[in-house]
């Protein structure tokens, strides 16, 4: 049996809610999205004892309902449908026992909604360890009929209890009282001249939305969710702007008299009887040692540095294996594809379209894991936040938050696992500005690009300063380029397209804490699934009409030249070892033929005009149109369009076809400059489906990720068009 | 009691009172509601290692804030604790 009855959890972030959320839904939670906008939220059901099932919704962590940024603006939302009655629900308040006066103000929020609610009051096993003041009896005084159950949600205690209390509540609804709020007079006039001014619907909790109104009006950017836009309407925020107004003719500073109040209430529960306060509460000495190591100008970042070489290590070496058994497991599904099914172009798309397209997309769940994994421990267990607070200096330089670092770095092994690991940036602008400039970071798929290019270019070079390597050289200098060129965009963006002053930075640290291996693991595996769902069929509908555009259309005249040569090489009776590699030979050029004229080569040809300048033909350009599916691709299939059959970047072969190869009036094709400016090209340009179907993804729709291709490409083309010209010009390195 | 004094004049282990937050509107409605109001009691940590943000302790929790806000935030000292 299930209930059309919804469980809200709310609480402050870090506060333990997604461990309560975990224990209460078990392996049922998903990703679901808010209705009426594609932003994602966390859903799960929960089966009472007696077998009826309620959906839960774990809101984002706020510290409070007022509209301070996008995440609160839906919480608001989902409060404000609420209020309205159109759903039946039961608020969930989580409350952290370890910094409880300020947990205190979302609670008074809370309450004055007059819901049906429990609180749980989480990290009492802190609270004992700690030695800090336990509120319980306060508490359970000041919020009445409401249940208040202490638990430990990361360790299970108190768990029956609250579960019994939840349940009790599920099936009498007692709503919570509002708690009391001492405002000064002049305040409460204003606070009931708004309220009138709100909808019928609102009307049983006017005073509670009053107030909320005057406190949100200045942020009505982040309020264009759908229910507060509809249920607020124009008439409101006229009442709430004459309030103002005659808040400053009264020299009233309305925020201040709207929150000390709350804080007052809050303060008095906490100390009923104006007895002394009990202890103040303190992070304990042990953390204040570890925070002095960690947020250390010298050790801190000595850490810092241990920390993600580690992260590294394992993102490239770990992965490594997982990544060779997912690419031979793929290559063998796509032999016995093609053993099995008829030749033809069923077989063909089968093995070279659709297992292709699943595999390009399982290739990248190692490396999104083991990111997550290592994210979300270093996230729970408090240092992310230490990270954020020692490097937002720097970072913000360019206009980015400390917390965008690390998927920053991460951006060098992919982009994709990178671009989800923003998620651990709150604020919304913060976010969308770090996953634009992450596909800037030089991932690992441009690397045989480079080396390919290097190897061909800069065969044989003398050493610079007679002991530097060329190739190294080379190599540091895409990367430095990669790294400048993200950090140059993140401060051109941040002064146009996500226009705005960065954020102040506001962080709570929350105390360390042990990561808890279950949520780690769920909310890896949310990551996981989210991707091969939603950007995975992206990815794979790329792969395959990408593989149609590299076949198509077939030339029967063609074909049956090369069956001919084929008959003819086996008619001649020649040793078994000379026929094996002329009937190969036939083979690869039979390939390079088809590359040729299919609708992706005729493309190369119709833009070689544009690239000409750039010192490319339409052979490369074929190759980055092909390397769009992966780049990767772009060293195979120029091995193919060379007539070198299937290859990497290590093939001899293909270096010395390449390093021979010339335009048609006989000048080479890859001169040290002209390699250079195919490297500066791959490294700007956007040459990647999956971090297009990972941005559409995590933004919500397709403006960002065609933005992000289209200054991505334009840098790209300038850049490489510069390099070009200006060397030839020059006279650099054009033999 | 020192008088004149902002919350980014503060050394570490310096316990103070806020006297008043007057930051700049996106940030100051954000920081009363953390519980950084008049009259209540913090106490400065200590500076990230470039200076900027700092990290003050209040109410029971520990609060990074950045220098700019510590700036336009009015504190009085009270008895020097030694961290």
């Amino acid at each position: 049996m299930s209930s059309e009855h919804t469980i809200l959890l709310v609480g402050n972030p870090n506060s333990g809610k997604t461990t309560v959320f975990n224990r209460l839904t078990g392996a049922s939670a998903r990703v679901g999205n808010y209705p009426g906008i594609t932003v994602e939220r966390m859903e799960g059901s929960y089966r009472a004892d007696d077998g009826t099932s309620y959906r839960v919704i774990d809101l984002p962590g706020t510290y409070s309902l007022t509209a301070r940024s996008f995440d609160e603006a839906l919480v608001a939302d989902t409060m404000v449908q609420a209020s309205q009655g159109t759903n039946s629900v039961t608020v969930v308040l989580v409350l952290d026992a370890t910094s409880i006066e300020r947990s205190l103000y979302l609670a008074h929020q809370v309450l004055t909604l007059e819901l049906p609610t429990v609180v749980a009051l989480n990290m009492m096993d802190e609270v004992k360890t700690r030695s800090l003041p336990d509120y319980r009896q306060e508490l359970s005084t000041a919020l009445g009929d409401v249940a208040l159950c202490p638990i430990s949600a990361a360790e299970g205690t108190g768990w029956d209890a609250f579960r019994s209390s939840l349940e009790r509540s599920l099936t009498e609804q007692v709503q919570a009282t509002a708690p009391p709020l001492a405002l000064r007079s002049e305040v409460e006039t204003l606070v009931t001249h708004v309220a009138a001014s709100l909808p019928e619907k609102l009307q049983s909790r006017s005073q509670a939305w009053a107030r909320w109104a005057l406190l949100s009006h200045d942020l009505r950017e982040h309020l264009s969710t759908p229910t507060i836009a509809s249920t607020i309407e124009a008439s409101v925020w006229q009442s709430v702007e004459e309030a103002q107004s005659h808040a400053t003719a009264q020299a009233l500073d309305l925020e201040l008299e709207l929150i000390a109040p709350v804080y007052a209430w809050a303060e008095a529960q906490l100390q009923p009887d104006a007895s002394p306060r009990k202890s103040t509460s303190e992070p304990s000495r042990a953390a204040h040692k570890l925070d002095d190591v960690l947020t250390h100008p010298v050790w801190g970042l000595a850490i810092f540095l241990a920390v993600m070489t580690l992260l590294f290590q394992l993102l490239f070496s770990w992965s490594d294996p997982a990544i060779g058994v997912i690419e031979t497991l793929v290559g063998f599904c796509q032999q016995v594809t093609l053993d099995v099914l008829p030749e033809g172009p069923l077989a063909d798309l089968v093995a070279n379209g659709i297992i292709a397209g699943v595999g390009n997309v399982i290739v990248f769940v190692p490396q999104i894991a083991i990111l997550f994994l290592m994210v979300t421990l270093l996230e729970d267990s408090g240092y992310l936040a230490r990270v954020a607070f020692v490097l937002d200096r720097m970072m913000g330089l360019v206009g980015l938050h400390g917390k965008a670092f690390i998927p920053m770095l991460s951006g060098v092994a992919c982009a994709i696992p990178a671009i989800m690991a923003t998620r651990t940036i709150e604020n919304r602008k913060d976010r969308l500005l770090t996953m634009m400039v992450i596909p800037l970071m030089s991932c690992s798929a441009r690397l045989p690009v480079y080396v390919l290019v290097t190897a061909v270019v800069f065969a044989g070079a003398a050493p610079a300063f007679g002991f530097l390597d060329v190739g190294a050289i080379v190599l540091a200098s895409m990367y430095a380029l990669s790294i400048f060129a993200a950090l140059f965009a993140a401060a051109v963006l941040r002064r146009t397209v996500v226009r705005g002053k960065r954020p102040a930075f506001i962080l709570e640290l929350p105390p360390y804490r042990r990561p808890i291996l279950r949520n780690v693991l769920i909310s890896t595996w949310q990551r996981v699934k989210v991707f091969l769902i939603d950007a995975g069929t992206v990815i794979l509908a790329f792969t395959i009409v990408l593989w149609a555009l590299l076949n198509y259309p077939k030339d029967e005249a063609a074909q049956m030249r090369f069956d001919q040569q084929r008959a003819q090489i086996t008619r001649a009776g020649l040793p078994a070892d000379v026929e094996e590699s002329q009937l190969a030979r036939v083979d690869d050029e039979e390939s390079s033929y088809k590359i040729d004229h299919s609708i992706l080569g005729r493309l190369g040809h119709a833009i070689e005009p544009a690239i000409e300048p750039l010192g490319m033909d339409h052979r490369i350009g074929i190759a980055i149109l092909g390397a769009f599916a992966a780049r990767e691709v772009f060293v195979s299939t120029l091995g193919i369009i060379f007539g070198q059959g299937e290859t990497d970047e290590e093939d001899e072969g293909l270096r010395n076809t390449l390093a021979d190869a010339t335009h048609d009036n006989g000048e080479k094709l890859l001169t040290p400059l002209s390699g250079v400016a195919l490297m500066v090209f791959f490294v700007l340009a956007c040459q990647c489906m999956s971090t297009l179907a990972v941005l559409k993804r995590e933004t919500g729709g397709y403006r960002i990720p065609i933005f992000v291709f289209a200054y991505m490409s334009i840098l790209a083309y300038v850049a490489a068009l510069l390099v070009y010209q200006i060397g030839t010009a020059l006279g650099l390195g054009t033999s | 009691m020192e008088a004149d004094k902002r919350l980014s004049d503060l050394k570490p282990g310096e316990k103070a009172k806020i006297l008043a937050v007057q930051c700049e509107q996106s940030s100051r409605g954000r920081l009363l509601e953390l519980g950084l109001l008049p009259g209540t009691e913090v106490r400065f940590i200590r500076r990230a290692p470039l200076g900027d943000p700092l990290l003050v302790e209040l109410r029971g929790y520990a609060l990074s804030l950045g220098k700019r806000d510590a700036t336009m935030i009015a504190v009085s000292s009270l008895e020097r604790n030694e961290a």
